[in-house]
């Protein structure tokens, strides 16, 4: 607990922390109204199989590469200027920081993005009432994708720790965690199609967003074994990186 | 207390330490001398547990530096002066690492007052001179109030006042009953605070003995000299003989 608090007082006191927070807000709203503005102009032929939901809360997977960045920053940054040995000197054990980085971020991840995706969701379905596209916080799975979305930020933060923790490098870290977003995706465009959708379907973010659309189309899994898989990559994550932590020198 | 018991740490094919045994006691300054490269940051990592001994071990205060609940009330230490990030200010940086170890936010600032940096306490630390960020430094390494004090090079950056308040602050520290381990690459200042002088050269034991008598026995009037002697066949980095027509 009391590691988790010191987490907290170094993750607020510098200026990195607001800056990719306040990245991650803008990218979420202004890309939700983006997105529905462009949706508007180009209505669907199928209004019944419209994501009203996911158009609106797209800016997410836009924003994910600012909380990634973040959740690498945490950790590379001490190492970066040395500041990792006065940590471990401070706490021998190492993990607890690791764990206490990780329940800061993600804490506040989820806690500022919730309004953000709450304030992209409003913003969006306002833009797509132009076309009587929109839907309301009642239409069934839109408060599930809107928490899932905060969610799902705050898992990819955990992810770019993880991937810090291991790498111990700012730009090696960056590049992997672009890398772990983005690459399975890209890879699938050289995989015969039967691979293809396997490795798409089970990639660390087409898994994750799952959980902020409400229309479930077959080429990705369902939102909550989505989630869980996106959970599962965080854990192997942070599980590398806690022992690389537990088994280097600072 | 610091007790080191063939202490070594190889990196790759190269021995950092070797074989290193003292005793570092309390109640009085121990000066931790070497030539560039001899190996003292890396024993000092190796007793504040950060890198792993190959083989050997050491203690502080009777255990494991790892075994101790909350280090920072044990073991103060001082690394490098620049280790902090540069956008946080010294309030947030020791506040972090008091509440790490449960020590009140009063300590954090009777150590920014103990070291003169109460105007800069909420100022962005990576604008600091090398002589403020020592302080700091050196304020990091008192908070928990620790029996045991580990600097490594805190004369570095500091001006001539500074220089006095540390070898002062050390005196005082030591005076009180503490262990003093503390390195530097001056011989004057060393031979002005420390009684009892560690000395290495390419990672190995050259001397531990007290200051006077490591000078009488050598044959030369000063620490420095004796120094240069001692250390002289273990030396890694050795500047150019001059030869006679610099004369």
């Amino acid at each position: 607990m009391s590691v988790l608090r010191a987490e907290l007082i170094k993750f607020r006191s510098v200026y990195s922390t607001a800056w990719s927070l306040l990245s991650a807000v803008t990218l979420i709203v202004g890309f939700g109204i983006l997105y529905a503005m462009v949706r508007v102009s180009r209505p669907p032929a199928d209004p019944a199989g419209f994501d009203a939901v996911g158009v609106s809360l797209a800016g997410v997977q836009v924003a994910q590469f600012a909380v990634g960045v973040l959740g690498v920053l945490v950790i590379t940054n001490e190492y970066a200027h040395g500041l990792i040995r006065t940590t471990f000197a401070a706490v021998p054990q190492r993990v607890p920081v690791l764990a206490g980085k990780a329940a800061a971020l993600a804490g506040v991840v989820f806690a500022v993005s919730l309004p953000a995706v709450v304030g992209a969701f409003i913003a969006g379905q306002s833009v797509l009432a132009a076309e009587h596209l929109d839907v309301s916080f009642s239409e069934p799975g839109a408060a599930r994708a809107i928490v899932g979305a905060a969610l799902y930020l705050a898992v990819v933060a955990v992810i770019g720790l993880g991937v810090g923790a291991t790498l111990r490098h700012t730009a090696g870290g960056v590049t992997a965690v672009f890398g772990v977003l983005v690459g399975p995706q890209l890879l699938t465009g050289f995989l015969p199609t039967g691979l293809a959708e396997d490795v798409y379907r089970w990639s660390p973010a087409p898994a994750g967003l799952a959980i902020t659309t409400v229309h479930h189309d077959s080429t990705s899994l369902a939102a909550g074994p989505g989630f869980a898989v996106l959970l599962l990559y965080a854990a192997g994550l942070l599980a590398l990186g806690a022992w690389r932590l537990h088994h280097s020198d600072a | 207390m610091i007790e080191a018991t063939n202490l070594t740490k190889r990196y790759g094919d190269r021995y950092a330490v070797e074989d290193l045994t003292f005793t570092v006691r309390p109640g009085m300054v121990t000066g931790f001398l070497g030539p560039n490269g001899a190996g003292k940051s890396t024993t000092m990592r190796l007793i504040l547990g950060l890198d792993r001994p190959t083989r050997g071990s050491v203690t502080v205060n009777g255990r494991a530096y790892a075994a101790h609940r909350t280090p920072l009330r044990e073991v103060g230490a001082l690394l490098e002066a620049r280790a902090v990030h540069p956008g946080r200010s010294p309030y947030h940086h020791l506040l972090a690492l008091a509440r790490s170890n449960g020590l009140p936010r009063s300590r954090v600032l009777d150590v920014i007052d103990a070291v003169g940096l109460t105007e800069l306490a909420r100022r962005r630390a990576g604008r600091f001179s090398l002589g403020m960020q020592q302080r700091l430094g050196i304020a990091t390494a008192l908070l928990g109030d620790p029996h045991t004090l580990i600097l490594d090079e805190p004369l570095n950056g500091l001006d001539t006042e500074g220089i006095r308040w540390v070898r002062g602050l050390l005196r005082d520290l030591a005076g009180q009953g503490r262990t003093v381990f503390v390195s530097s690459h001056l011989m004057t200042e060393m031979a002005l605070t420390a009684e009892h002088v560690v000395v290495i050269g390419k990672g190995r034991l050259v001397a531990d003995t007290g200051l006077a008598s490591l000078i009488a026995e050598s044959g030369h009037s000063s620490l420095e000299d004796a120094f240069v002697d001692l250390t002289g066949a273990a030396t890694e980095f050795r500047s150019p003989a001059r030869d006679g027509a610099d004369r």
